[in-house]
């Protein structure tokens, strides 16, 4: 379903909260020239870190890349490009991108490396910079409990950038560690609709 | 005392009960381990979750239960956890009470830089620069110097992190505040001496006529 050359965003913080099985299969299948938009590119051998190792990235949209040496070894070489965008202001970027906005102001960044080429607006004689809305062709999210519907709920810290990558995706795939039955969820524990959600995938 | 726990020590002092505060990642994260008991203070995690405690016992980790380095913590009675849309917009919101991170450079004026050497190191922000932006009190803890080099320089040389000035820089050495936009000396570390931190500093230190030793 997903094709080379793929804008992906991939859920997901260090690993924690990444879609692995469906990370396996596009290592599997080898498909390349992908751009992730995610928090980070984790460790080597795990997660986001598995497709950089299988050196399927081309561009790579993330807050940190620290941790992850292959990465700003590919980086270095010039074998993949790297946005490095403030952790905030990435996720208020897909926000505005699964919104209907076309990006948002933020103080984050003004005066700094961050600001280069980019609008500032002077709002109440405070500078913003204006960071434009980001899209995905697909969402990759995790998920701990999906009902047969699409409903989902999360575990602990793995929701991160989850439910916020599932509206920015022309289609949202998620993997769940568990799939149950439809009204298992209670309607205030839903965090992302069911309409949201595309396909459902078993976690392993 | 060795110099990191010293550092850890003296920033506990500065976290109040009901404060939520943001720790960064090395020095930063000892500072939970310094705060006395009867202080009751909130911690984030900026990866999404406010009531962090404790790394857990030997075999209690829980997978989906991290730190903003990825490593296993332990979620106290009364935590909650968040996406990190919500999470930041505590930070950039000025919902953060204090946050304490690491640095590289910190100039006379309060000005920090501490997410890439250009050409050596480039990890990215994290949540780095819109932690600064946006929390209320900044808090630097690091080294006095690196190497033998100072780095309270009288302007960075680095990559900016924002233009928003600390307010606390606590190292082995001193614990120096920026009122007026000028580096100020407050207090000096366990057996050092004023002359000691000003030859290690090479920003302009406003002296006052009392310099007590570190509280610690």
């Amino acid at each position: 379903m997903i094709p080379e050359g793929a804008i992906l965003m991939i859920g997901g913080f260090m690993g924690v909260g990444t879609p692995e099985r469906i990370v396996d299969e596009l290592v599997r299948q080898g498909k390349r020239n992908l751009t992730v938009i995610a928090n980070d590119t984790a460790v080597p051998g795990r997660g986001i870190g598995k497709l950089v190792d299988a050196g399927l990235v081309s561009k790579t949209v993330a807050s940190h890349i620290g941790l992850n040496p292959e990465t700003q070894r590919q980086m270095i070489e010039k074998k993949m490009e790297v946005d490095l965008v403030p952790q905030g202001t990435l996720i208020e970027r897909i926000r505005a991108g699964g919104c209907g906005l076309g990006g948002v102001l933020t103080p984050t960044g003004v005066g700094t490396v961050v600001e280069e080429g980019k609008q500032k607006i002077e709002v109440d004689g405070k500078s913003y910079l204006l960071e434009t809305a980001l899209h995905a062709d697909f969402a990759l999210i995790s998920a701990f409990l999906a009902d047969y519907l699409g409903n989902l709920s999360y575990a602990l810290t793995s929701r991160n950038f989850n439910p916020i990558i599932a509206m920015a995706a022309d289609t949202t795939i998620v993997a769940a560690d568990h799939i149950v039955p439809v009204g298992l969820i209670a309607p205030d524990h839903v965090v992302t609709p069911a309409p949201l959600v595309d396909y459902i995938v078993a976690n392993g | 005392m060795d110099a990191q726990s010293t550092i850890a020590k003296r920033i506990a002092l500065e976290v109040r009960t009901g404060m939520l505060v943001n720790l960064g990642i090395g020095i930063p994260t000892m500072v939970a381990n310094f705060v006395p008991n009867d202080i009751k203070a909130f911690f984030q995690s900026e990866n999404g979750l406010i009531g962090t405690g404790p790394v857990p016992e030997e075999g209690m980790a829980h997978a989906l239960l991290t730190d903003a380095g990825g490593r296993p913590v332990t979620a106290l009675p009364g935590a909650c956890t968040f996406d990190s849309a919500m999470s930041f917009a505590l930070i950039r919101g000025g919902h953060v009470d204090m946050t304490v991170l690491g640095a590289l450079q910190v100039d006379g004026t309060g000005l920090l830089a501490n997410w890439m050497i250009p050409g050596k190191m480039v990890p990215g922000m994290g949540g780095a620069m819109d932690l600064v932006s946006g929390a209320k009190r900044v808090v630097i803890a690091m080294q006095h110097t690196a190497k033998g080099k100072p780095k309270i320089v009288n302007k960075c040389t680095l990559p900016l992190t924002s233009i928003r000035p600390v307010d606390l820089v606590v190292t082995e050495m001193a614990v120096i505040s920026f009122p007026e936009g000028r580096a100020t000396l407050v207090e000096t570390g366990p057996g050092v001496s004023v002359e000691q931190v000003v030859a290690a500093t090479e920003a302009k230190l406003v002296l006052p006529d009392k310099i007590p030793t570190m509280r610690l």
